[in-house]
């Protein structure tokens, strides 16, 4: 990191930093004040990550870092060295599908104008994993970080439920369709 | 909102860490989980011409131990690695009790709890759970290492007695003796939010459910964490007489809390009379249904 250490002509510190976003290896170049969430949209043209309030109060700019939700606003790129980060362009299934989160939001109309539906998809997406079974309460507890000014969380609320529901349905249908490789297996055998 | 500039410093070590510290002193600011520095820095209200980010040190600074007498972390727990840990939730339940009132989820996914110490925000939870269990904080500087209690950390609204060239490297935060119970709760305007007003408490019982003593502590209060004891109050009395209301009138004729935007200083009193009330029942309940050294 130290071999690129310089100071530009305004007296700006910059480093090259290297980290993983959705899965790639990326090495960017950035001034050490720079927020993980500019360094995403500005130097990795990675938009999806929304910039709302900048002091880490409406959750937009939510992202995970090593699996887990985090401000990308509140944390320097430059801390980021060595880490993985996901962000909503990362969530898409390896197949291409929609995943569980961003399934649920298109069918439970959970979003409107959908500013704030990066930050929300990123949370929800780590937040079934960790609890693949929440009550109401807990989904509302989940999102109470993140802020949206159009929907009245109705159908946010409801979307992370259907969440869970569709992770635990893709996980039966693979676990459905493993089975039957198994015994199409046996059979040969 | 982009922070000011300044120089950024990513030891590998702690000895390097101190090393960056001593030399810029009054210049320079650890970065751990950079929720509070981070926006206010952004904000300009702080401008640091040096940071010293130890997020890297983790083989040093992430140690999370725990034992029958309480809880030891490091400088690099982040709040929700304590608050999921359920050794740490057995041992010093008031840990995790106040934990969940800490902001988000996702600010406890990146913020530390000794940072939040070393932040001495008189709004925040840890500060007042620090001084309630009369814990202790060790810093750690090129010219030694030192344990302040909790008593002496806080000085001042977001100022401790680290001084500059400290890094505040861990924290002990010791379970009460004894049949003891503890109880945390805020009131906020919006869920997750500074609270207006906040208490923890531990009570402490004896075998006939007399309390043996009763502490309660305030957030957003006093400048610094204060602890008040109102053990000559219920001393020798069954938990289940004594008239909780009282206690409440009593916390609320012995504080003096600002008044702002969001509560008059009356009505912050009144939030600590009922928040007193409220919790020291629960503490003291909870004491009840534990045996000493085999608490639920």
């Amino acid at each position: 990191m130290t071999s690129t250490d310089h100071t530009d002509a305004v007296g700006e510190q910059h480093l090259e930093v290297r980290f993983r976003v959705n899965g790639m290896p990326r090495r960017v170049e950035l001034p050490v004040r720079r927020t993980l969430c500019d360094a995403l949209r500005q130097d990795l043209e990675l938009t999806g990550t929304h910039v709302g309030c900048e002091h880490g109060v409406c959750g937009a700019c939510t992202v995970l870092l090593d699996g887990e939700p985090v401000r990308s606003c509140l944390m320097l790129a430059v801390s980021a060295e060595d880490h993985d980060v996901t962000t909503v362009e990362g969530l898409t299934e390896p197949d291409g599908r929609l995943s569980p989160a961003q399934q649920a939001f298109v069918d439970c109309h959970g979003l409107q104008c959908g500013f704030c539906t990066p930050g929300f998809l990123t949370t929800v997406a780590a937040f079934i994993e960790e609890n693949p079974d929440p009550t109401p309460e807990e989904a509302r507890e989940a999102v109470g970080g993140n802020l949206c000014r159009c929907t009245g969380y109705q159908n946010i609320v409801a979307s992370v439920l259907r969440a869970a529901e569709i992770q635990k349905e893709r996980a039966a249908e693979s676990a459905e369709s493993a089975e039957s490789t198994e015994s199409t297996e046996g059979s040969d055998a | 909102m982009k922070t000011p500039k300044f120089t950024y410093h990513a030891p590998r070590t702690v000895a390097e860490a101190l090393d960056v510290l001593a030399e810029h002193s009054t210049d320079a600011k650890v970065l751990a989980g950079g929720q509070s520095l981070v926006p206010v820095m952004a904000m300009r209200l702080a401008s640091p011409a040096h940071l010293v980010d130890i997020n890297r040190l983790t083989d040093e600074l992430s140690a999370l131990e725990v034992d029958e007498a309480g809880v030891r972390i490091g400088a690099l727990v982040r709040h929700a690695r304590l608050e999921r840990d359920g050794a740490a939730a057995a041992a010093v339940p008031l840990v995790g009790q106040a934990l969940r009132h800490v902001a988000h989820p996702t600010i406890r996914n990146r913020g530390t709890t000794v940072g939040s110490l070393a932040h001495a925000d008189p709004s925040a939870e840890m500060p007042t759970v620090l001084a309630l269990l009369g814990g202790q904080v060790v810093a750690r500087s090129v010219r030694g290492e030192r344990t302040i209690d909790a008593a002496d950390f806080f000085v001042g609204p977001m100022e401790s007695c680290l001084g500059y060239d400290e890094l505040a490297v861990s924290a002990w935060f010791p379970a009460p003796e004894g049949r003891f119970g503890t109880a945390f709760d805020e009131i906020c305007r919006r869920h997750g939010d500074y609270a207006m007003c906040g208490a923890g408490v531990v009570a402490v019982l004896d075998e006939a459910e007399q309390y043996v003593s009763l502490k309660c502590s305030l957030v957003s209060v006093n400048d610094v964490p204060e602890v008040l004891d109102l053990t000559e109050v219920v001393r020798g009395t069954v938990y289940d007489d004594v008239d909780h209301a009282a206690l409440g009138d009593w916390v609320r004729d012995r504080i003096d809390p600002p008044g702002d935007l969001h509560a008059s200083a009356d009505f912050r009193r009144h939030l600590a009379s009922v928040l007193t009330k409220r919790l020291t029942l629960e503490a003291a309940a909870r004491a009840a249904t534990t045996t000493e050294g085999a608490r639920a």
